[in-house]
């Protein structure tokens, strides 16, 4: 009991609902579960269904690392980090292969997973059929009958129109050959790392309350055709301060005449390749 | 008397600590996971039995609870709070020594395959016994489960339950102080 609140805030029939939704979610790869969400002590959009579902897994001997857009720095990863390390008194880090739990706000960290991780997406818009179905009722039937064909129509369009699928994050994937999902908003580069990860994928939307998952070693497989298959892209410049070639870039302005620097954006990955030795 | 036996020492971390062993074996199936590692079970009940009952079950799920657990429904009656009904289709647990009839047992929609049963399972031994081969989610190779108390056709009772995917039932196979799970996504051959 920390300061008035149980461990790690919510109360535990709470935890029990979320974590009978969770089991189901990950026997059942992909498939969107409505949960009882609750209020919590910050708005919609902040990452309310991410910390409902780290706060159901999240015990005393856990390690916690929160990315927003794969910075451990920004305002959103550092008050998540803060409430647990309040309400839960749990250990937190920054560093990836430390962790035990990661709550990611549309990031997959560079340095690769390991078995026993838990990753814990926040998820704006767990339906990926949203902005083709209005009809949620609908959008579940063609869940039900595995009818995904107006997604596919939705690539082939894109296809005519620019060449190629003008997707460039929330690219729709095929989980265990079953449920069209929403991989919440990483960028398209992020996608090849669901397929087949060693670690637990958890997703969790607040504002929408449905979770689903995926467990280690599921198939994962961006939608695409056998003539434009699926590319996983990134800026072509290399990290300004480390000098990573393969790591996916934000884009900063640094002064007002519109210089621009292209930096990683998981800063956990490029600070370890500068305290290697690794420059711009 | 079954109701003289506490629950769970510290309720928060006890519980927390079962539902990560059954998350873990639920996502990574045939993998054996402690639970109920210090937990004084009532009669009938193996101590995880107990553990992911007092974990996962409340006046939201009810169970189906068959007349062999008659010493244990007071213990959980009080602890959990659940109701327990007559028809294992309305069940959301379910408890077992030998095993069941699937088809006897809610398997969820097409819509919501998740309003299913999830059957638990006591065992004489996990990690001895007849071997399993798996393969599905969860899994990067095949693995292997030996269990003992489980039927000789338990391939092809499994395979009409896996042939629903993704509705089905998910079946917790706990034995003394561990379990390990099935999910529906998960094949199973003799091996």
């Amino acid at each position: 009991m920390t300061h008035g609140y149980n461990f790690a805030y919510l109360d535990e029939q709470t935890k029990r609902m979320i974590r009978r939704a969770l089991l189901k979610a990950v026997a059942i790869p992909g498939h969107q579960i409505p949960f009882g969400g609750r209020e919590m002590p910050l708005p919609y959009g902040w990452g309310t269904g991410g910390i409902q579902l780290t706060a159901a897994v999240l015990g005393a001997s856990d390690v916690l690392k929160v990315i927003d857009q794969g910075a451990d720095d920004t305002t959103n990863a550092v008050s998540i980090r803060r409430f647990f390390a309040r309400t839960a008194g749990v250990a937190t880090t920054t560093v990836t292969t430390q962790a035990t739990v990661i709550q990611t706000r549309h990031r997959i960290p560079e340095t690769p997973l390991r078995d026993g991780q838990i990753m814990v997406y926040q998820v704006p818009l767990p339906e990926p059929l949203a902005k083709l179905e209005p009809s949620r009722a609908e959008a579940a039937r063609m869940h039900a009958l595995a009818e995904y064909g107006l997604m596919q129509v939705k690539l082939y369009e894109d296809v005519t129109r620019y060449g190629h699928v003008s997707i460039s994050y929330d690219y729709p994937v095929l989980a265990n050959h079953r449920y069209l999902m929403s991989p919440s908003p990483i960028p398209a580069f992020d996608n090849p790392k669901l397929h087949m990860s060693p670690a637990l994928q958890l997703f969790g939307a607040g504002r929408e309350k449905r979770l689903y998952a995926l467990p280690p070693w599921t198939e994962v497989r961006s939608l695409d055709f056998d003539d434009h298959p699926f590319r996983a892209t990134r800026a072509p410049q290399v990290c300004g301060l480390c000098g990573a070639a393969d790591s996916y870039l934000d884009e900063v302005v640094i002064d007002d005449r519109g210089s621009r620097l292209f930096v990683c954006s998981d800063t956990d990955y490029c600070a370890g390749r500068q305290e290697a030795g690794h420059g711009g | 008397m079954s109701l003289d036996l506490p629950g769970f020492a510290d309720p928060v971390a006890d519980a927390q600590a079962t539902f990560r062993s059954v998350l873990d074996a639920l996502a990574h199936p045939g993998r054996i996971a402690a639970a109920g590692t210090a937990l004084a079970a009532p009669p009938s009940l193996h101590p995880a039995t107990a553990a992911v009952l007092l974990t996962l079950a409340d006046g939201d799920t009810p169970l189906w609870l068959p007349p062999a657990f008659a010493a244990a429904r007071d213990w959980l009656a009080f602890h959990c709070g659940v109701p327990f009904v007559a028809t294992p289709a309305a069940a959301a647990f379910a408890l077992a020594d030998d095993l069941p009839a699937f088809d006897q047992f809610g398997s969820g929609s097409d819509v919501a395959p998740e309003d299913s049963t999830t059957l638990i399972l006591q065992v004489a031994a996990l990690g001895t016994g007849a071997a399993w081969r798996l393969s599905g989610p969860g899994l990067r190779t095949p693995e292997t489960l030996a269990v003992t108390g489980l039927p000789d056709d338990f391939a092809a009772r499994w395979a009409s339950n896996h042939a629903l995917y993704p509705r089905g039932i998910d079946l917790l196979l706990c034995c003394g102080r561990t379990l390990a799970a099935l999910p529906r996504s998960v094949s199973v051959q003799e091996g």
